[in-house]
């Protein structure tokens, strides 16, 4: 390997050259920077800048380079070297923009670009040009396993192959289909959106049997998963016994839902004669065959009443707390199929909101241009038998009242088939390590319902985000789930009805064909897909305190019979947390490292205490803060020249060992910056934000050790969108340490 | 209750909504009212109704045929035409309103003495009289519609505005004795009973 050259290209451009005095950032970046070469240029990103330090890199061997210019999230294109190590200072939207106009302040925005410039020299330094993981060629499996044959892993097996892509799939029934096979009908997908449709379950099946690069296994079950994207091993189990192994490169988990056990609603007359749910009314209209339904007992239905949410939207805690989506549709569905068959049948939909997402306006529409009454009342009391009563309440007319019907149809909710939940797993395993027997039992029990058997350190499934769904973000990150390289879909992930779950799975399909292509080039998944580096760990250092494997929040790490921590680097999102969670900090990256920031952190300077320039020091997550700091200079926002930010992958990432280090330096505050957490968590890596405020929240002790005041060190959340508020916090902030005064600590470092 | 009323009862058992869409004015769009409550938060009427457009409809599908036949709600109605413009569903509210008055009437249940409705009662009499309206005898008959003394007592506080509408011939006190009708009386008549007879056929009044 050749030596490394360090360069720094400083811009003058954009205004850059008024207001700053650039040859004296030169002459820090050589000095103090220590930078062989140093360049200006009064249009950095133009085709003559670029070119030359394209020059500079081919002719003169410069290996690492140092911008300093526009925001690092600024013409990427431009500064796009792949082949050399690239350290970004943010000169235009970190300082020209920020810094409040005039001469008074010419001073500050000096010294903070001057900063800026040692800690850009500073970072680049400790970068090395990553690689991509250095095992690939062991990640080179494009095949998809797809988990269930019900409609959405048809579909998902379907597309992969369509896109020319093997497929494995895995269906635990003799026969393909799922939950639609059963179905008489399926609502309209396409316009005029007024009949219900023959289900198309046939014809797919045909589709999938017929495909050569579909490999199918019937009566089959997941029963080892292990490995990484790429390099998936993955063990099936046949009813009969016999086991085969299979490599795929990305699994597509599609194992779909229950219906809510009606048995559950005695209430509502489940359990009782002639009081069925919606499966149940499928099975009878499959046997009427488009004729006149009967009920169990052969008597002929002329009237029906359907229980829109039953069970469902549920406050009380006892039932699913959530709407299920498709079962407004599915009752406007079903009470066609008396009317169809016979216009006299009395059909009501009892609601209390009708749902129908998509083109379900134009359903409901058709539904009452037949006739189906929709009443607005919520049932209270449903009794089954020879004729059926349902008492509820008119939410219109305002009282309580009944119907008689000779069925009554329950609209339950869909509860996904997601496998083992990992909390109680955690909590169950934990206690089986320690050699609790009870425990073993209880986990070998937990383990039967396990979808993908994974054989990872976190547990056996994906974790789930909501009432038991296996998502990971419905809003920012659809399709993505918490596992890398396996993804969700249908009801599995998200309640839905048939249509979004084709559209679902083909989306599934879409994200683990990027996965295998992702992993062939060693390249991270979502959302740093471009991101060549990984983390490795020296573990002649670690204490396998098992920080890292739990906190992962994609399960990357798992644990040598030693406890050592094993990286699938594939399995790796690139975030950093587990670098953060290290006490003894042996996890880094090659462009990201506890060195590649403390290094920044060490290069500002931080004037004695009687200059009352106060140093505050910003860790601001690369994907929301940081942008928002940015946005706020794009609009010139000002905010105090004081502080000295730093973009962080995550707040998780964020090592204790900075704060310490920043506060030992003589920084008067650190302020840390990162996404929603909790239950509606923005975080881009799930768990990140959470832990960053977790781990600070125990700083406390060390804090007062050193002397420092609590206060010093603020979390907060900041959305993308908080470009305004951001300016503020900062500006508070600042006015709040400057009452604290300077650091006791100044001086000391 | 009269014989139509009876009649009708029989006939449709207990189906209010079939009834409805049978023989009330535009009432087979009844149906396809999604309970949005546009209509009701639309109506300039709506603090002084009993029922509003929205659970009229709502009363209609629950099969409350009494309470929405003899209820005075739709005789509040003042054609405002606000409802309809704010309809998601375009149901013809203001239509249906009417049609559902004009129905309640037919079957001699709708509320007596409700003003709208008399004073419908005396516009449709005055106009089928000659074809046209005369104002002075309608516009008197509603003067004295509550007796001799408040009719005195209205036609005084008018009375500098009925001179006035004489001087500038907007009203020919000779019209007070029957009037003026329109060219071909007999025609207009025979109009009005095959609008009748059609209407009757179609609603199923008649075979
Ligand atoms: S957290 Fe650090 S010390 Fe602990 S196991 Fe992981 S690498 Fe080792
Ligand atoms: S914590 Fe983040 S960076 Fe570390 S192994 Fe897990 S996914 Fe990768
Ligand atoms: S047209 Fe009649 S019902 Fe409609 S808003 Fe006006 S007054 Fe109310
Ligand atoms: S606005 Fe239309 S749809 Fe809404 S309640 Fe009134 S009539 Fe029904």
């Amino acid at each position: 390997m050749a030596d490394n050259k360090f360069a720094a290209y400083i811009c003058s451009g954009c205004g850059l050259g008024d207001k700053l005095d650039v040859g004296s950032l030169e002459k820090i970046a050589q000095k103090e920077g220590k930078m062989t070469v140093v360049k200006n240029h009064p249009f950095l990103c133009s085709a003559s800048g670029v070119q030359m330090i394209k020059d500079d890199i081919a002719n003169e061997g410069v290996t690492h380079l140092c911008i300093a210019a526009c925001s690092r999230r600024a013409k990427t294109e431009a500064f796009n070297f792949p082949t050399a190590a690239v350290s970004r200072t943010n000169l235009r939207e970190g300082v020209l923009w920020v810094v409040a106009e005039g001469s008074d302040h010419d001073e500050v925005r000096q010294e903070m670009a001057e900063d800026y410039v040692r800690m850009g020299c500073a970072e680049v330094k400790k970068m090395k040009l990553p690689e991509g993981n250095p095992n690939r060629d062991q990640a080179q499996n494009k095949r998809i396993l797809v988990v269930g044959g019900g409609m959405s892993g048809m579909t998902a097996a379907l597309a992969a192959a369509e896109a020319g892509y093997e497929a494995v799939l895995v269906e635990k029934t003799g026969a393909l289909g799922g939950f639609a096979a059963n179905l008489w009908k399926r609502v309209p997908f396409s316009s005029p959106y007024a009949e219900p449709q023959a289900t198309g379950v046939e014809e797919m099946v045909a589709k999938v049997t017929g495909n050569t690069r579909i490999k199918l296994h019937l009566n089959t079950t997941v029963a080892e998963t292990g490995g990484a994207p790429g390099r998936f091993t993955v063990k099936l189990a046949r009813e009969s016994g016999a086991v085969s192994d299979e490599t795929v490169g990305a699994i597509v988990q599609a194992s779909g839902f229950t219906p809510y056990d009606m048995a559950k609603l005695p209430e509502l007359g489940g359990g009782q004669a002639n009081v069925v749910d919606q499966a149940g009314l499928e099975a009878l209209a499959k046997t009427a065959n488009g004729g006149a339904i009967k009920r169990a007992d052969g008597k002929i239905v002329t009237s029906v009443v359907f229980v829109q949410c039953a069970g469902q939207r549920d406050d009380t805690g006892t039932h699913l707390s959530y709407c299920s989506g498709h079962c407004c549709a599915t009752s406007i569905k079903q009470a066609m199929y008396f009317k169809d068959a016979n216009p006299d049948v009395d059909t009501v939909v009892m609601y209390t909101d009708l749902r129908v997402p998509g083109m379900g306006e134009d359903f409901y529409r058709s539904a009452q241009q037949k006739g189906v009454i929709f009443t607005k009342g919520k049932a209270s009391k449903v009794t089954g038998g020879d004729s059926c009563k349902v008492e509820f309440s008119d939410l219109i007319l305002d009282e309580q009242t009944s119907v008689d019907a000779d069925l009554v149809v329950l609209a339950t909710g869909q509860v996904a088939n997601a496998g083992v939940n990992l909390d109680a797993w955690t909590e169950v395993n934990t206690a089986a390590e320690g050699g609790n027997e009870e425990a073993k039992v209880k986990r070998s029990g937990m383990k039967t319902i396990s979808v993908l058997n994974l054989n990872y350190r976190q547990g056996p499934d994906m974790p789930q985000f909501k009432h038991g769904f296996a998502d990971s973000h419905f809003i920012c990150f659809p399709y993505e789930t918490r596992r890398t390289g396996i993804y969700a879909a249908g009801p599995t992930r998200r309640p839905m009805d048939m249509l979004q779950a084709t559209e679902d799975a083909t989306g599934a399909a879409m994200k683990a064909i990027q996965a295998v292509e992702n992993a062939a080039q060693g390249r991270a998944a979502h959302p740093r897909a471009w991101d060549l580096s990984f983390p490795s760990a020296r573990l002649e250092g670690c204490t396998q305190c098992k920080r890292c494997t739990v906190e992962c929040p994609f399960g990357a790490i798992d644990e040598d019979e030693k406890r050592f921590p094993v990286f699938n680097e594939q399995r790796c999102r690139r975030c950093g947390t587990c670098m953060g969670a290290c006490p003894v900090r042996v996890i880094s990256f090659e462009n990201y490292s506890c060195d590649t920031v403390g290094s920044q952190i060490k290069a500002v300077n931080v004037p004695d205490e009687d200059e009352e320039k106060p140093r505050i020091l910003i860790l601001a997550c690369e994907n929301d803060a940081y942008p928002a700091l940015d946005m706020a200079g794009v609009q010139r926002l000002s905010y105090s020249a004081y502080v000295r930010a730093i973009p962080v992958r995550c707040l998780g990432s964020v090592n204790t060992i900075w704060i310490t280090d920043a506060l030992n330096g003589g920084y008067d505050g650190v302020m840390m910056m990162g996404c929603k957490k909790g239950d509606d968590y923005q975080c881009h890596f799930v768990k990140g934000s959470e832990m960053a405020h977790y781990r600070m929240s125990k700083i406390g002790d060390t804090l007062k050790q050193m002397g420092i005041e609590p206060e010093r060190v603020v979390t907060e959340e900041v959305a993308i969108t908080d470009n305004a508020r951001v300016a503020k916090l900062i500006n508070d902030y600042a006015a709040q340490i400057n009452d604290l005064g300077p650091s006791p600590m100044k001086g000391f470092g | 209750m009269s014989d139509l009323n009876t009649q009708a009862v029989a006939r449709y058992k207990n189906n209010f909504l079939r009834e409805v869409e049978e023989r009330v004015e535009e009432g087979d769009m009844v149906k396809m009212c999604m309970q949005c409550g546009v209509c009701a938060g639309s109506c300039p009427l709506g603090p002084h109704w009993q029922h509003s457009p929205q659970k009229i409809f709502m009363m209609i599908r629950a099969g409350k045929r009494e309470e929405v036949l003899t209820s005075d709600s739709m005789w509040m109605c003042t054609s405002c035409y606000n409802c309809i413009v704010r309809c998601p569903r375009q149901l013809p509210i203001t239509h249906i309103m009417h049609g559902l008055a004009n129905y309640a009437h037919r079957l001699g249940i709708a509320p007596k003495g409700q003003p709208t409705r008399e004073f419908a009662k005396t516009f449709w009499n005055n106009l089928i009289k000659k074809g046209r309206v005369n104002e002075l005898t309608l516009t008197l008959a509603h003067y004295f519609a509550n007796g001799i003394g408040p009719g005195i007592q209205i036609a005084l506080n008018m009375q500098k505005i009925g001179l006035g509408m004489v001087l500038a011939g907007r009203l020919n006190p000779m019209e007070i004795f029957g009037g003026h009708s329109v060219k071909d009386l007999n025609g207009f008549h025979a109009v009005l009973a095959k609008a009748k007879e059609i209407e009757d056929r179609k609603k199923g009044f008649s075979a």
